[in-house]
């Protein structure tokens, strides 16, 4: 859109837009311009004070704050002291106690590293080769033990949010390099590599995670040679790092088609062949095209490992469902468990949302 | 070596290379599996299909007894699949397009509600959901001995509603084909009307002739075929309660998980549409003299169609596919139904080739109808 078509539309034609024009100006024109506008405003202030309401008098009014079971039993609020006797649970499933801080240390490192990351200003190799080198070794070294003294925990005590983290990052880690392969598979101009790359991008894509979850944890073992045995987290992570794989390949191929042919032909005609072209003419482009809705398909892929919940591993959700069966509290604390991973999980999510839309204003390089 | 630097044999050789790879994975699993299958002695083919299943199924969309085979077993599972599927993606739709559309509206707070809807929904896993109405609903409300009867013979317990049901006895087949007949009656009728009014300006009572085709068929069927129904209504019994129709809470809890989150999507999705629609199309409709209701109803919604196809066959793929949470809950869909095969017969990879045969054949199914409506709406350019 040109400066003067911009011009146009946002000052002149905008003032008649309005059916029928909301009278401003007058007393809450917006809220109450006419009958049917306030009808809606009062029934919308009406439902938000009744969930109000709702949601305060079970959070605090007829909550319990602090006693036993049988005291949170008597009321018919939220059950606050099932959380602060679970807490520690649910986090970190059963990872022996007097290690936790190892757990809780290497999820604060993990979220710091991410947070610094999510700076465009600091992107590029050194940050690429601190998270190989450096935060990557870190956590593992602090989750699995063996070194410096620390006691080793195998991955079956593993459990909770950092497990969540793990399936989730690892899992998209590992998934782009391969998807972004999927997806020069699929635009490559050799048939059999083509119909390789779009037959599993279409069959991943086209059956539920849970599926290929069951395959992994029940199929898999049928498939391994006699004495090998994988562990059913790591069978569980290659799991999500497939389909994950294929849902990037979609993605990083949109982006693909949107470079311009001539960029190509720019390429062969300076000489360069098939992966010099790729690597420094048309990824750089494509890939930073994709980069808002990765982080769209991120959150997705951080809510979809809870499902890792159905095949028996211990996530954040699991750690969360077994705590409310504990014979202690079953039955007491019906609701408490999943309003709270609720919570978490909705701050994560949003945030990494509102990451997305800073991304994609960040990006926004054109002029109109 | 002039051979290699040859582009075409390069591609001939990179490809057998990458066949030769995927052949020679696909040769080494076959082969340890079938050694696998029969050191402990487990059956292989697809015979098991045609044994006698011996299990319950709670739910069943189509009739089945635990004497049918497993073969029919899965066939119910994959009924309720889609059933589910097929009634969210309907209720969400419906409830996504009032969303989305609210979320466009200039009254800040139904448009800020509908945005804090929309959220919630999004940013919360489904599966949490499933469980949490799931339990919600179990908690709710009092056991079946306690069942509080709401009307005489609707029952309202923790193992869900159980209402009168109809039970046909004859002329079940002729009301359905007068179903059938009154609805292609009533679109045909519509259809004529339409073309007649752009051929000669004549314009006709649409609705009524309408209405009248659709209710002619059935008043005939009514009058005709011997229709004899009778009531089956539930009884209290110490445990349980026997007869009526039953609403089971996993079914409920299912079907509202699903049907939110497919609205949300929808929200999201009739909202993007919406507003890609150019500007200057609400100025024409409005210089026409058009309410916003009808600018919105008339010109906005039939062009951000072509835009929210897409993005809304990917809504349908999906909500196909997380129907399969249900197993969480424990809604016997074709993936917990296969479960109960997979953990009978120990037969786990011909139960999971079967549910991921079914899953692609219906998603390439719904994805070619939605094709088909795509190519139909899209703007027909010379």
């Amino acid at each position: 859109m040109t400066q003067i078509d911009t011009l146009i539309s946002g000052s002149t034609l905008t003032a008649h837009r309005e059916v029928p024009p909301v009278p401003k100006g007058r007393w809450l024109g917006a809220y109450f311009g006419t009958p049917g506008n306030a009808l809606i405003t009062i029934l919308c202030l009406g439902t938000i004070f009744a969930l109000a309401k709702l949601a305060i008098g079970w959070l605090f009014i007829d909550a319990t704050f602090s006693g036993t079971p049988a005291e949170c039993k008597a009321t018919s609020g939220a059950c606050w002291p099932f959380l602060s006797a679970k807490m520690r649970y649910i986090f970190f499933g059963f990872y022996p106690f007097e290690e936790q801080w190892r757990p809780l240390t290497a999820m604060l490192l993990f979220l710091g590293a991410c947070l610094v990351s999510m700076v465009p200003k600091v992107w590029g190799r050194t940050l690429f080769i601190a998270w190989i080198a450096i935060f990557l070794p870190t956590l593992y070294v602090l989750m699995a033990g063996g070194f410096f003294g620390l006691t080793v925990v195998p991955t079956a005590q593993w459990g909770g949010l950092p497990l969540s983290f793990m399936l989730s990052f690892i899992g998209l880690a590992f998934a782009l390099p391969l998807g972004i392969a999927l997806a020069l598979a699929r635009a490559s101009s050799l048939p059999a590599i083509r119909i390789l790359g779009v037959s599993f991008i279409e069959i991943v894509r086209g059956v539920p995670l849970i599926s290929i979850l069951f395959m992994a944890t029940v199929m898999l073992p049928l498939f391994m040679p006699d004495g090998i045995t994988v562990d059913k987290l790591i069978r569980a992570q290659v799991a999500i790092i497939l389909f994950a794989a294929a849902y990037i390949a979609e993605i990083v191929r949109g982006g693909l088609q949107a470079v311009p042919k001539g960029q190509v032909e720019a390429g062969h005609s300076l000489g360069l062949h098939y992966w010099q072209i790729m690597r420094k003419i048309v990824l750089p482009q494509a890939l930073k095209k994709v980069i808002p809705p990765l982080v769209s398909l991120f959150i997705g892929f951080f809510q979809d490992t809870t499902l890792v919940t159905i095949v028996g591993l211990l996530d954040f959700l699991d750690t969360v469902r077994t705590a409310m069966r504990d014979p202690q509290w079953q039955g007491i604390a019906v609701l408490e468990g999943y309003v709270f991973a609720a919570v978490i999980y909705f701050v994560f999510s949003a945030l990494m949302g509102a990451y997305s839309r800073f991304l994609e204003q960040y990006f926004r390089t054109t002029h109109d | 070596m002039p051979l290699f630097y040859d582009a075409r044999i390069r591609a001939y050789l990179y490809q057998a290379i990458a066949v030769g790879i995927v052949l020679l994975i696909a040769w080494v699993m076959f082969s340890t599996a079938s050694a696998n299958l029969a050191k402990q002695d487990i059956a292989t083919g697809f015979g098991f299909l045609a044994r006698q299943a011996g299990f319950v199924i709670t739910e069943t969309a189509i009739t089945y007894e635990p004497t049918d085979t497993i073969g029919r077993a899965i066939l119910v599972g994959i009924a309720n699949t889609v059933k589910v599927s097929l009634l969210a993606a309907l209720l969400g739709t419906i409830l996504g397009l009032l969303v989305g559309i609210g979320r466009l509206s200039h009254n800040p707070v139904l448009s800020r509600l509908m945005l804090a809807y929309v959220e919630a929904l999004r940013n919360v896993p489904l599966l949490l959901y499933l469980l949490l109405w799931y339990s919600l609903i179990i908690s709710a409300f009092p056991p079946v001995k306690q069942a509080i009867e709401m009307l005489p013979g609707v029952f309202l317990s923790n193992s869900g509603l159980v209402m009168p049901a109809l039970h046909w006895e004859s002329g079940f087949a002729a009301l359905v084909t007068a179903l059938i007949v009154a609805v292609a009656a009533a679109t045909f009728a519509a259809r004529i009307i339409g073309r007649r009014r752009v051929v000669t300006g004549k314009d006709m009572p649409v609705a009524a002739i309408a209405t009248l085709a659709f209710f002619l068929p059935i008043a005939a069927a009514l009058l005709i075929a011997n229709i004899s129904v009778a009531w089956d209504v539930p009884v209290l019994g110490r445990f349980r309660l026997s007869g009526g129709y039953h609403l089971r809470p996993e079914f409920v809890a299912l079907l509202l998980g699903l049907t939110l989150s497919v609205s949300a999507n929808v929200a999201e999705i009739v909202r993007a549409g919406i507003q890609a629609v150019s500007k200057g199309q609400w100025e024409a409709a409005t210089a026409l003299g058009l309410s916003r209701a009808r600018t919105l109803k008339l010109v906005i919604l039939p062009q951000a169609l072509r835009i929210i196809i897409p993005p809304l066959t990917n809504t349908y793929l999906t909500v196909f596919k997380n129907s399969s949470l249900a197993i969480a809950i424990g809604y016997p869909d074709l993936v917990m139904v296969s479960n109960t095969i997979m953990n009978q017969t120990g037969q786990a990879i011909e139960s999971i080739a079967i549910f991921m045969g079914v899953y692609l054949g219906l998603s390439i199914l719904i994805s070619l109808v939605m094709n088909w409506y795509n190519a139909k709406v899209a703007l027909r350019e010379r």
